[in-house]
């Protein structure tokens, strides 16, 4: 049965829906391939015993009109999870156990997908290597000490790993493109207001969305097709009609227009990237679309804008963390006392720096200076999107400005840490869809991965793009398996 | 406007000072469920009985804004004659304590819902316009319980993300008496208005009082000092004399005023110092992220608009012109929306032949003194506008005299008794037929021949001794009029 993990979603769908293959089948095997993996780390959490419970309730009868019937999937602990531990990586809420469930979560198991646990990731999704985690580094498949990126670090390493099909992870800056950059595997960022973020632990409100990750573009569009919902519940959901994107899915790409931005050449990018960016126009070409060179001027104020944005919305949206209500509390002589205690415990140190640049942004004195202008240049970064998007359908740039690195390499490096997110940023900011592709390999034969950004609500066009290109890219991942003894 | 009120001063020696006060309200929404959340409002239920997830702020919840509440704060802004903002923006309010679970309060702070606005204060001397600086909608804080244990601080989160709005008037008020008659103004309109039911005890009406002092006739502001979340407008009024004449003093001895947020202790009657204004918190406020701005169509407001019923300004004016009452009689009857709707009901259930000038007595005497007297409120009252009606009718078409009156309507406390009813059973009615009464006065004059002589030759004051003697003689019930009337005609 060990070849069932080796199959993407797809098939998976497929062999269930043929009864070639039961939901218990498929759930036994991604339990023991995930319980020989666990010098991954990729899981903070696991489910397994009532995992494979619900596949035995599902193959008894099984509802095979659903989208994911009888899937077993791992989930990033970003999202709540009715009874189950989410942790969001933190010792703040290494004891938390909702009584609720994320929109996201509801919608996927409504389509028959069974949770196997939950995945690894940096601390309140802090973090580009997954070292910010309290739960320790996360390995990347690719290599032995090798991160998988961040911060759905633990989601990457999973599927890349194939200890789950698919999974689902969050992007505030990167974080679903990066890491499946940085594993071989694709992943998508949907449209800011695309996926509810009900249930979602917040890092910064304004940048985060889910996305699916997956070993597939069509995977990836079938799994976006089950989370994306409008939600009363999140006032920033947005209401609009929403695509069969795995039924529309076409390779046919033919006259789309594609921006080149001449930005995204930075200083010092390793001449690997230049290559494989140069191989992704080829590529484009090759489907018959048609490339175009643009500017975006404001693209190196990006990073710092979102250095800014960021940490502001974390710093409140951390204050819940107190120790009164619920989660970690260290005992205080009084309530500051406690207060402070509690949360220099319990966060670790990105956070912490976080929560005190994102404090010192909106302090009295400061806030115009670095807040409200970060506001101003946001918009800006966005009309830079908005002008280019009169001219071309689609935008093409890396995905990352290096390979995956090694661990500890940058974790006494806040800034060089900071710039892996500088190609994924804009596009948060901006609030636009963007897809990271693997599309080739560095010279020790990492992946590296290209990343095609959308129009508002234009998911639908950049999966197609990144399907046609997925065509003629044949990526293979170089995976040894060789954490499993 | 002339200021033709009696002006407050505060005088030291050779010096007069004014006293300049703005009050930040915060009027608590009447609304079934919370701003941000469905959870209950009732007041008084069992602590952490009406608390959602996102009141107790649980990761990944988010708030979603109540429209009702929406509605409440615009309508509201329309009756203090406000400007109502089509775009306003809710933002987080930063500071960490154990009553605000999310370690912010969502509130509005550049760019509320409501406008400048006005109100008009009826003074003994003439009317005041107090202006309104904005109003906005923010959530209320839980509460923090200090003295159920020795240890630990109890947390009741019900409060929490119950609807406020805040009022902010401009530093227009100028006394105690003002702050009084505001205070009741904007709880009359938001009362007319169902958008506060201005319970001061259960904490739906407190206000945050600015005051400062400067020379008379001087224009610059002085250095103000907030007293905090006070409660009632006695201690209002309490503590702005105290912080008033406290600011004078310290002007007196030649100190400075210090700007700092202080509280009124009730037990000893002053103000202490809370923190200066360098301790200051800095709330870092910012646009809340999970929440879009607030936009409101003109058709939206215009609904509203439509929506609102007569207001005590309105009513005051049309009570005077229609009815031809004083407008101090009017004041009276329109302060309170539930006065001003049994004063109608009554107006109403007189009929066409009424006497309008009479029920006016008759609420402001006779019902206020009962209520008064049994601690209730005329939404209570023990006598149905119908039956009062029905008794001034009576009083008013002569079948019972005002003195007999008092008698039926003491009956009709018990049970709202139908006045007609009792005036029947008891026999109470007025005696009215000219014959009866006739045979009833010749009796009288036959039996004090000797007075009816000495009223003939001038002793004009022994009228009064006939009538008495007549009244008397019907137990009362003799038509007054029609007494007077006879014996002049037989004497």
């Amino acid at each position: 049965m060990s070849d069932i993990t080796k199959q993407s979603l797809t098939e998976l769908v497929e062999n269930i829906k043929n009864k070639k293959l039961s939901s218990t089948d498929v759930t036994k095997a991604f339990i023991d391939r995930s319980e020989k993996s666990e010098e991954l780390n990729a899981y903070i959490t696991n489910d397994f015993t009532s995992a494979i419970d619900k596949a035995k309730k599902f193959d008894q009868k099984p509802n095979l009109d659903l989208k994911l019937p009888g899937i077993p999937m791992a989930v990033k602990d970003l999202f709540c999870t009715k009874n189950i531990k989410t942790t969001a990586g933190s010792k703040i809420l290494n004891n938390f156990v909702p009584t609720y469930e994320s929109t996201v979560t509801e919608n996927i198991w409504n389509e028959g997908a069974i949770l196997l646990g939950k995945l690894n990731c940096d601390e309140f999704a802090m973090g580009s290597s997954n070292e910010t985690s309290f739960f320790g580094n996360v390995q990347n498949p690719i290599d032995k000490n090798l991160v998988p990126g961040g911060s759905s670090g633990g989601s990457a390493s999973a599927v890349a790993g194939q200890l789950t099909p698919i999974t689902i992870g969050t992007d505030t800056g990167g974080s679903i493109r990066q890491p499946a950059s940085f594993t071989g595997i694709v992943g998508l960022k949907p449209t800011y207001g695309s996926c509810s973020r009900y249930g979602i632990v917040a890092f910064a409100s304004s940048l985060d969305q889910a996305g699916p990750m997956a070993q597939n573009v069509k995977d990836c569009a079938l799994l976006h097709e089950v989370i994306s919902s409008y939600d009363p519940k999140d006032s920033t959901s947005i209401n609009f009609k929403r695509n069969h994107f795995s039924k529309e899915l076409t390779n046919n790409i033919k006259g789309k227009k594609i921006g080149i931005p001449k930005e995204y050449r930075v200083d010092g990018m390793p001449k690997e990237i230049e290559d494989l960016w140069q191989k992704g126009i080829q590529y484009i070409k090759d489907c018959g679309a048609e490339t175009i060179d643009i500017s975006l001027p404001y693209t190196s104020y990006a990073l710092p804008t979102y250095y800014i944005v960021a940490p502001a919305e974390a710093s409140s949206n951390l204050a819940r963390y107190d120790g009164v209500k619920y989660g970690f509390r260290a005992k205080g002589e009084n309530l500051i006392d406690m207060y402070e205690k509690t949360r220099s415990e319990g966060f670790g140190a990105e956070v912490q720096r976080r929560i005190m640049i994102g404090t010192y942004v909106l302090s009295s004195g400061y806030y115009d200076a670095y807040y409200l202008k970060a506001q101003k240049v946001r918009k800006l970064i966005k009309n830079d999107f908005d002008e280019a998007y009169k001219k071309v359908d689609a935008i093409l740039t890396p995905s990352t400005p290096s390979s995956a690195f090694k661990i500890g390499e940058k974790t006494n490096d806040p800034v060089s840490m900071y710039l892996n997110d500088i190609f994924t940023v804009p596009v948060n900011l901006a609030g636009l869809p963007g897809v990271s592709i693997p599309a080739g390999h560095d010279s020790k034969g990492y992946p590296l991965g290209l990343q095609i950004i959308g129009k508002a609500f234009d998911e639908q066009n950049i999966l197609n793009i990144a399907y046609a290109m997925e065509e003629k890219i044949n990526f293979k991942n170089k995976i040894t398996d060789w954490w499993i003894k | 406007m002339s200021k033709k009120y009696s002006e407050y001063f505060i005088n030291r020696k050779d010096n007069q000072y004014e006293v300049v006060i703005g009050l930040e309200v915060h009027a608590q929404v009447l609304s079934e469920s919370k701003l941000f959340s469905n959870s209950a409002t009732k007041f008084g239920a069992e602590p952490n009985t009406q608390v959602s997830l996102v009141d107790a702020a649980f990761p990944g919840m988010l708030p979603v804004i109540n429209e009702f509440c929406v509605k409440q704060a615009i309508k509201t802004g329309i009756g203090l004659n406000a400007k109502i903002n089509k775009r306003s923006v809710f933002d987080r309010k930063n500071y960490f304590y154990a009553d605000l679970p999310q370690g912010y309060q969502i509130s509005q702070f550049k760019d509320p819902i409501v406008g400048e606005g006005k109100v008009i204060l009826d003074m003994p001397n003439g009317q005041k316009e107090v202006g309104i600086e904005r109003l906005h909608l923010e959530q209320d804080a839980g509460k923090s319980i200090h003295d159920l244990d020795p240890q630990n601080t109890f947390v009741d989160l019900n409060r929490s993300g119950v609807a406020l709005m805040e009022i902010v008037s401009k530093p227009d008020l100028r006394s105690p008496d003002e702050v009084n008659a505001y205070i009741k103004k904007l709880r009359s309109i938001m009362r007319y208005l169902g958008t506060c039911d201005g319970n001061m005890q259960e904490g739906s009406l407190r206000a945050d009082v600015n005051v400062s002092v400067r020379p008379k006739g001087s224009k610059e502001f002085g250095t103000r000092c907030e007293i905090k979340n006070v409660n009632s407008i006695k201690f209002m009024q309490m503590a702005i004399e105290y912080e008033a004449n406290r600011q004078v003093d310290l002007i007196e001895e030649g100190k400075t005023i210090d700007q700092e947020t202080r509280l009124f202790d009730t037990k000893k009657n002053e103000t202490r110092s809370m923190r200066s204004k360098e301790d200051a918190h800095d709330y870092r406020y910012f646009p809340d992220p999970d929440l879009l701005p607030l936009e409101v169509s003109e058709k939206f407001i215009e609904e509203l608009r439509n929506d609102i019923p007569e207001l005590p300004d309105d009513k005051k004016k049309r009570f005077i012109e229609e009815f031809k009452l004083s407008p101090y009689e009017a004041n009276i009857l329109v302060s309170d929306i539930d006065t001003a709707k049994y004063f109608e009901e009554v107006v109403t259930k007189m009929g066409k032949n009424k006497n309008i000038k009479l029920a006016v007595n008759w609420i402001t005497g006779e019902l206020f003194a009962v209520l008064n007297s049994k601690g209730l409120e005329i939404s209570q009252s023990p006598v149905s506008a119908k039956n009062f009606a029905i008794l001034i009718n009576l009083i008013k078409n002569g079948t019972i005299s005002g003195k007999i009156a008092k008698t039926v309507f003491e009956l009709m406390i018990d049970g709202d008794k139908d006045p007609q009813k009792i005036v029947e059973e008891k026999g109470l009615k007025q005696q009215s037929d000219p014959k009866a009464l006739e045979a009833l006065i010749d009796k009288i004059i036959n039996d004090n021949r000797e007075k009816a002589i000495e009223y003939k030759q001038g002793k004009e004051k022994l009228f009064g001794f006939f009538v008495g003697q007549a009244m008397k003689a019907s137990g009362g019930k003799a038509n007054p009029q029609l007494i007077n009337e006879i014996l002049k005609k037989k004497l």
